[in-house]
């Protein structure tokens, strides 16, 4: 297992390594550059904007460049933002927190709609209620996020102002009333990814679980006389999950990304704008980072799923 | 109005058989906006407005609550000398404040400054080279040590030191300031400069503390921890800032002003877009303000029905205007596309480029398009109204445009497509993406359509177009296509640095890396002739009708198409009194602001 572990760590540095040179050649050769801004107000002398290029080292050729995050990296400095003049990871950080609260109990919640539906989905195949969930679960899987973020918004905000839009990251309470204020504004967002995400989930709890209905094992289990909610539960489920929780580990850097949308929509302080805004701005330093974290979680959870597979499914073994 | 009528008007002001006021308003019968106006009494030894627009209500300072402000574009960073947006520039105005500042009428307003400079107070010389300022005493800052001449010449050393690449730098680098005393000091310019309202005041001008910047001059000065924990003398301090998300204050409470700021906290918060920050302020009343919203006037106006709050426009010096090529974008010379050396095979004939101004529906642009967000005009410089042409006026006429280009010579091919010699009217006409733009563009297609001109519409999106990368054909400087159109901002209520962009020096090329202002490569040395002499002249009559000449040359010649003078649009709640000004960010007056 150790050595497995280390295998695929090893490899992963290459791949990282790989990633990070495209990522950096892509964005030196793609147009703009930060301080467009500038351009049209006549009282910025033409000798700044050069003066700021060349401290910013954006003149020189590619590779010097790249070469010069690349060490600078290794030794854990990221670079500094363009924009904000301020260190990158220290962006990175201040953002981190919001997305992880956000996108984890989105996917707390999409778990907690898609495994009970379906599962009693899959019980019973081609019931009302399967037929019900089913094409619920296709509409919403259907339907993209910046849609419905809208249309929650016009509707719970505009029309019932129940809700607030904005997403603030520290709000000016304490106590209840800070989590009562952290309730109402998360609510909104976390439903929009929240059941998009249950959508596609239960279409796939539901199939894998079918997959699993009609083997032998569980027409034994019935025959020994167990209830039907043992036999679900016990024998059923449990198998049915491995393949689930893979797919939610592979799913999770997906989620990240299809965070980007929402945190723009609700002015989500977290690592998704940020990306946004950065690119908004040509500001590559802080492009770079947060394109590589993503490449980093994609590696991490990859390797994380292979591990939990080979823990759910003793059949596989790592060495 | 005749140079004579104006002076013996100014003379009744002097003398006091006429008020200010009533001076401001014979001013504006005529087409003389309030600024030039007030600007005018200043020159000739009256006494500037010492108050600004807003009429301040609250009795006491604090009991205001908070007040919430959205910016769609968040701050990133909070030392004004960085900010290169408005942005950056609205955030570090709360806590940073310039001698004088500039309200919606062009008035300069003292902030930091005990008066407004002028001639009878002896703030200015005779020969326009020298420039008094008094310094408000018993100004605090931050952090309880005292505002003085020092915090001045310190930031002027500051601005002006290349290495620092502050983005005012432009307005520090060519002077020279003075300590007379602790609170006093003078700006001394190179030549008489008519213009001398610009070191020190409005964006350009935010004096910093000494004692927390005198460490990072110079290559150090990203080093700063100010840079993102500011210490001013504004109206709110300091408390958090995370970049590209949230800045909060809270009420100074030894602000330099009796009975201000009103509000006890603060909050901008950033990000998203134009049409739901709009959104925020007026259908659900979640913030208090939101600033620049580029947003079609019929959203607002729908927004506007919910009844929560009430959108304000004020006049700015940011034109949207075309410029037409002169010389070649197709054909290469030493590397360089739209070479001076070049001339552009159709667009030099002047009757062309007069068909083409022809064949612009302003007035639809305007109402179908912009709203109250512009204003259609034929001039470059409209704002302050002293400096618009007045002679300048456009028309639509598809039919005029058809003469034209049938006199000229001009015949329709079997496609429709007018073309003389051989050579067809077929333009590129690019601009950057943005919904009102495009719509612009199509309007303007049409219309060419039916005078038997082709135009290939082209968007580039805008952190290209608007760039400096030398690299990059589509850059709007590069100008590598027939037409384009853009807006220009005019950051002073002087149009003398606007106006480069009509210099023969500034002719953008390959030599000054495209960063040259003039885009248009068109030159007349008239213009330039005029524009010197504006630069020395003091008489702000002879001054204003010289830098107007400069404006004329180049719209008469039919090379720069104005559009529309923009407005600058901001949303806020009811019972939110607020001002906000073309001339200086949204957040110049802060301190006054409150709640009805």
């Amino acid at each position: 297992m150790a050595s497995y572990l280390l295998r695929r760590l090893l490899i992963a540095i290459p791949s990282l390594l790989g990633i990070s040179v495209i990522l950096f050649t892509v964005l030196a050769m793609a147009p703009g550059d930060p301080f467009s801004e500038m351009a049209t107000n006549p009282n910025v002398p033409p000798e700044v904007r050069e003066a700021l290029r060349a401290s910013f080292g954006l003149n020189d050729p590619i590779m010097v460049r790249y070469l010069r995050w690349l060490t600078a990296m290794m030794q854990g400095d990221w670079g500094f933002s363009f924009a904000s003049r301020i260190n990158v990871d220290k962006l990175i950080l201040q953002r981190v927190p919001t997305t992880l609260f956000v996108v984890g109990s989105s996917q707390i919640l999409a778990l907690l709609i898609a495994l009970p539906v379906g599962i009693y989905a899959a019980t019973r195949p081609y019931s009302v209620f399967d037929q019900i969930a089913n094409t619920l679960a296709f509409v919403g899987f259907s339907l993209p996020t910046f849609f419905t973020g809208l249309l929650f918004i016009l509707v719970f905000s505009v029309a019932l102002d129940w809700f607030p839009f904005v997403y603030r990251s520290d709000i000016a309470a304490t106590g209840w009333r800070w989590y009562w204020e952290m309730f109402r504004q998360a609510i909104m967002p976390i439903m929009v990814l929240g059941l998009f995400q249950a959508a596609s989930y239960t279409r796939y709890v539901r199939s894998a679980v079918l997959d699993v209905i009609r083997l032998d094992y569980v027409t034994t289990a019935r025959a020994k006389g167990l209830s039907e909610r043992n036999v679900t539960l016990r024998h059923i489920t449990r198998n049915a999950l491995i393949p689930v929780v893979t797919l939610v580990a592979l799913q999770m850097p997906a989620v990240f990304g299809g965070a980007i949308v929402t945190e723009q929509i609700f002015r989500i302080p977290g690592i998704g704008s940020l990306l946004i805004d950065a690119i908004l701005a040509n500001d590559t330093p802080v492009i770079m980072a947060v394109t590589f974290v993503f490449a980093c979680l994609v590696v991490i959870f990859n390797l994380i799923a292979d591990i939990l597979y080979g823990w759910l499914d003793p059949r596989i073994s790592f060495s | 109005m005749k140079d004579h009528d104006l002076r013996r008007l100014i003379e009744g002001v002097k003398t006091g058989t006429l008020s200010r006021r009533s001076f401001i308003k014979k001013a504006a019968a005529v087409g003389l906006a309030a600024p030039f106006a007030n600007q005018l009494l200043g020159f000739n030894g009256v006494a500037m407005a010492q108050n600004a627009t807003i009429e301040y209500k609250p009795s006491k300072a604090g009991g205001g609550g908070p007040l919430k402000i959205l910016l769609w574009q968040a701050p990133t960073l909070l030392n004004p000398h960085f900010a290169s947006g408005t942005k950056d520039q609205i955030a570090s105005r709360i806590f940073f404040e310039p001698l004088a500042g500039w309200d919606k009428e062009g008035n300069l307003i003292p902030q930091l400054a005990a008066e407004t400079p002028t001639k009878a107070n002896g703030g200015l010389s005779a020969d326009g080279k020298e420039v008094t300022w008094k310094l408000k005493p018993g100004v605090k800052w931050h952090d309880g040590k005292p505002f003085t001449a020092d915090d001045v010449i310190f930031t002027w050393e500051y601005a002006k030191d290349p290495a620092t690449a502050a983005y005012t730098t432009g307005s520090y680098k060519d002077i020279t300031v003075q300590k007379i005393d602790d609170l006093t000091i003078k700006v001394i310019f190179k030549e008489s400069t008519p213009f001398w309202a610009d070191p020190f005041v409005g964006v350009a001008g935010q004096i910093l503390p000494k004692h927390h910047f005198a460490d990072y001059v110079g290559a150090k000065s990203r080093d700063a921890p100010a840079n993102l924990k500011p210490v001013g003398t504004g109206p709110y301090k300091f408390v958090d800032f995370k970049p590209g998300d949230i800045l909060t204050g809270e009420r100074f409470t030894d602000y330099h002003v009796k009975n201000q700021p009103h509000f006890d906290t603060l909050e901008v918060k950033g990000g998203g877009d134009a049409v739901s920050a709009a959104r925020a302020v007026l259908q659900t009343g979640e913030f208090d303000y939101a600033w620049n919203l580029q947003v079609e006037d019929e959203v607002l106006k729908r927004m506007e029905t919910g009844g929560r709050g009430k959108i304000s426009a004020v006049v700015s010096g940011d034109v949207e205007f075309i410029i037409l090529n002169t010389t070649d974008p197709w054909t290469e010379v030493d590397g360089e596309r739209s070479s001076i050396k070049t001339k552009h095979p159709t667009l030099t004939d002047p009757k062309v480029r007069e068909a083409i101004n022809l064949l612009i529906d302003r007035d639809s642009i305007q109402k179908f398009i912009y709203g109250r967000g512009g204003i259609a005009t034929a001039s470059f410089v409209n704002a302050p109204a002293q400096f618009k042409s007045q002679k300048l006026k456009y028309e639509f006429s598809v039919d005029k445009a058809n003469k034209i280009l049938d006199d000229a010579g001009y015949k329709r091919g079997a496609d429709g497509i007018r073309e003389k010699d051989g050579k067809k009217l077929k333009y590129v006409y690019q601009t950057s993406i943005n919904a009102p733009r495009q719509k612009t563009q199509a309007i303007i297609k049409q219309a060419c359509q039916r005078a038997g001109i082709d135009l290939e519409l082209k968007s580039v999106t805008a952190s290209v177009f608007f760039s400096s990368d030398v690299a990059n054909p589509d850059t709007y400087t590069k100008l590598y296509v027939d037409i384009e159109m853009y807006t220009t901002t005019q950051p002073q209520p002087d149009p003398e640095r606007f106006l480069q962009q009509f210099l023969s020096w500034e002719i953008a090329n390959k030599e000054n890396k495209w960063l040259g202002r003039n885009v248009s490569r068109y030159s007349d040395p008239a213009a330039d002739e005029a524009y010197k002499a504006a630069q020395k002249e003091l008489d702000p009559v002879k001054r204003a009708a010289l830098l107007i000449k400069v404006n004329e040359i180049f719209c008469e010649a039919n090379v720069i198409l104005p559009l529309l003078s923009r407005t600058r649009v901001a949303a806020s709640v009811h019972n939110l009194v607020h001002d906000h000004s073309g001339w200086d960010v949204d957040t110049w007056n802060l301190a006054a602001w409150y709640r009805s």
